[in-house]
């Protein structure tokens, strides 16, 4: 049989179409579609693409399943080892992961395996998900803080292995940053719910609107539980720094995001929260957030959009699709330029940015060239709004109410990366909180690893 | 949800809601603030905690009704629940024995004081209150402060009550005779940096109370963010209470203005809405 060379292409809504609305991009393969594709898979017997897969997904496995049209137990078939597939089949990188290292990518593209895992999962979605059996239980009890997908994920793995588990999340919403920070059109908030919902029908409480920290403190959850499990993320925005950032119109990525997807400012005023978009928006960075940002600012009828980035396309952090996505929606890429100072007028209103060109030199600690100044090269350039998406750190509030807990000098929790314990006895943690930002599959990585000791910690006492 | 199981008219606008929240009334000190969203598809703002209750397992919280948010808080009445609240967030006041200390309160500012007298006055501390608003009705929680204060001072601006002027008028002649270790200002934005350009002059130490916009109150969003001194602060974890004599009053003013259309247009709407037209509250 010859190799079909090229992945079956998805379905997207059409540009033109999607920039006025916040429904989702990417449409899902048809069941034709997904078959198309799944028969493209060697079936390779040392599967490299697994190895890329941070949380181990039988992967060759789960895309037999599906060639046999046995979507019921393919969906099984990667529960075995994700949580939230549904999830992670649309914002994984799987061009850095699992499909970087497919047979097929020798040859032309590899196998869309993320696609793959997108259409199963949406399958169970539609039809009900099936509640896996818990063979054993335990008389043990284990708090997570945070709902993000590392929280998500240990509560799901330990519920399974018969450990009873309760969530704390800070928001009104479980989620984490799957709901506050991951746009609609890239991962609709149903999506979200009925994967909060399938680890609640395991047995996991989730209890909202509470801060760790200040409601309750790790020390005050240890008289509780038998073990406690950090899963809080990186949710401080950082800021440039520079002078004119309180101006009105500047955002942090995380405010803006925030705003529209978790508080649906998108629906004001049928929503009671608001958000202000200006004709001219700058969003300041080169990652995924950013992409989401500038995206989200086009939606919601920014005339122009533009990403301001210090370096060139080839060193952006974004994901190549969510790059490409943006330019076909007419996003517009300045590289090569570094925030100096905001313009306000006088009654504080942002105006413009005052821009410094940068030339690259050698690369730096990230291996990514570094950018130089080039002086003399400042230009004011207009914008009445800008979004500041330069990355996040954790937040403080837990390590500054918890003696014993060793933090990094970024803020990152100190952990053993093989088991994800911390300083702390009884006291584990990890995903963004414990490696600084990263991606929501790394996050579910460090909770499976975090799962499996806490359940030889509570059982082999 | 949370339940509210005591209500009050205070003023005109102003009523106090106690609400059955048992995780923050057993953390909430002085100082601090909760976050709430009245129903599903409201925001979040956040409201001072006035007082706590260990028995009733409540806080008391006062508010004025300004917007569409507050007025919708201001329609709930005895056994209505409240969707979401979240605290207690921000830092305690920093409690302790200073020696003559004086609180200045406006409008529901005067609430929000209170706690914070109250834990002073627990300390030790003589503590002299003054307090104002625009006219009698508008002088709230007289009684609780007047029960943990040395001293007590009124104005209001049309002399219904107390003396006519400004709380800095009588601020000023205190300063002029007495030495006073340190000062609270909790009000409106603009009374707070009226207190603290005074009290720089006579370099006594003044903590100030801000109230800027919010959205999660945990440090995530930064939204709040003030400049103090040549720092860049985030309200909600940084403060609320921070020092008056090096906040960015004028920054802080203008940027409590960037959803002005919003919240009118929103205001208008609620108003016109069926749930809006019922002119009276509940209780």
């Amino acid at each position: 049989m010859a190799i079909v060379k090229t992945k079956t292409p998805i379905p997207e809504q059409p540009v033109e179409e999607r920039i006025k609305n916040f429904d989702e991009v990417a449409l899902g393969y048809t069941e034709e579609q997904a078959l198309i594709e799944a028969s493209r898979c060697l079936q390779c017997k040392d599967a490299p693409c697994v190895k890329g897969c941070p949380v181990n997904i039988d992967i060759p496995g789960f895309i037999r399943l599906i060639k046999e049209k046995k979507y019921d137990e393919a969906i099984k078939k990667i529960k075995e080892s994700n949580n939230l597939p549904a999830t992670t089949g649309r914002v994984c990188p799987q061009e850095t992961q699992c499909e970087a290292l497919c047979t097929l990518k020798k040859v032309g593209e590899p196998v869309a395996i993320g696609r793959l895992e997108r259409f199963v999962a949406d399958y169970e979605l539609n039809k009900g998900y099936e509640i896996p059996p818990i063979v054993k239980k335990y008389d043990k009890k284990v708090a997570v803080v945070g709902s993000g997908p590392a929280g998500l994920t240990v509560a799901g793995d330990l519920a399974r292995m018969g450990i009873k588990v309760s969530i704390f999340e800070a928001f009104h919403e479980p989620g984490g940053v799957l709901i506050y920070g991951i746009p609609e059109f890239r991962l609709p908030k149903r999506i979200v719910r009925a994967e909060v919902e399938y680890i609640k029908s395991l047995g996991v409480e989730i209890f909202t609107n509470v801060v760790v920290g200040r409601s309750v403190t790790i020390d005050e959850l240890l008289k509780e539980y038998d073990a406690v499990f950090i899963g809080t993320g990186a949710g401080a925005p950082q800021f440039l720094n520079i002078p004119g950032e309180n101006l009105i119109g500047i955002y942090s990525a995380n405010e803006f995001l925030t705003r529209v997807n978790l508080m649906k400012a998108y629906k004001f005023p049928e929503y009671d929260t608001p958000i202000k978009i200006g004709k001219i928006v700058g969003v300041i960075g080169g990652g995924n957030v950013a992409m989401d940002a500038a995206r989200t600012a086009l939606r919601l009828g920014a005339k122009e959009v533009h990403i301001l980035y210090r370096r060139t396309e080839e060193e952006m952090p974004a994901r190549y699709e969510e790059i490409v996505h943006a330019k076909e929606e007419g996003i517009i890429f300045n590289f090569l330029v570094s925030p100096v100072k905001f313009v306000g007028d006088e009654k504080g209103h942002l105006i413009g940015i005052e821009l410094q060109r940068m030339t690259l030199g050698e690369p730096d600690s990230s291996g990514r060239r570094r950018p130089i100044p080039i002086e003399g090269s400042n230009f004011v350039f207009p914008i009445d709004m800008a979004i500041v998406a330069i990355g996040t750190v954790p937040n403080p509030l837990i390590s500054m109410t918890t003696p014993g807990l060793s933090v990094n000098k970024n803020g990152t929790i100190l952990i053993d990366k093989e088991t994800g314990k911390t300083s702390k006895d009884r006291v584990l943690a990890g995903g963004d909180v414990a490696s600084g930002s990263a991606t929501v599959i790394n996050a579910m990585g460090a909770g499976k690893i975090a799962a499996k000791s806490i359940f030889k910690l509570l059982t082999e006492e | 949800m949370f339940e509210i199981i005591l209500k009050k008219q205070l003023a005109p606008n102003v009523k106090l809601i106690e609400v059955k929240t048992p995780l923050i009334a057993k953390k909430a000190l002085p100082g601090q603030f909760v976050i709430l969203r009245v129903h599903e598809k409201g925001e979040r703002i956040p409201l001072t905690i006035a007082d706590k209750n260990l028995e009733k397992e409540s806080i008391t919280i006062v508010f004025q009704e300004v917007g569409k948010t507050t007025k919708l808080l201001g329609r709930l009445g005895v056994g209505d629940k409240i969707s979401d609240i979240v605290g207690p967030l921000g830092n305690p006041s920093e409690i302790e024995k200073f020696g003559v200390v004086i609180g200045v309160g406006g409008g529901v500012g005067i609430a929000a004081l209170y706690p914070i007298l109250k834990g002073l006055k627990e300390k030790g501390n003589y503590v002299i209150s003054i307090i104002g608003g625009r006219s009698s009705d508008y002088v709230i929680f007289r009684e609780e402060i007047k029960n943990i204060s040395d001293e007590i001072y009124i104005t209001t601006d049309d002399g219904s009550l107390g003396r006519k002027g400004l709380v800095t008028d009588v601020l000023k002649e205190i300063l002029e005779e007495r030495k006073i270790d340190r000062i609270w200002a909790v009000g409106p934005t603009i009374m707070m940096k009226v207190v603290s350009d005074l009290t720089k002059n006579y370099g006594v130490p003044t903590i100030v109370s801000l109230n800027p916009i919010m959205v999660d109150g945990t440090g995530m969003c930064g939204g709040c963010r003030v400049t103090v001194g040549d720092k860049i602060k985030f309200t909600c974890i940084d403060g609320p209470e921070f020092d008056g004599h090096l906040v960015d009053f004028d920054e802080l003013l203008a940027r409590l203005k960037t959803y002005k259309e919003e919240e009118a247009l929103a205001l208008r709407l609620f108003e016109e809405s069926e749930v809006g037209k019922v002119g009276h509250s509940k209780n």
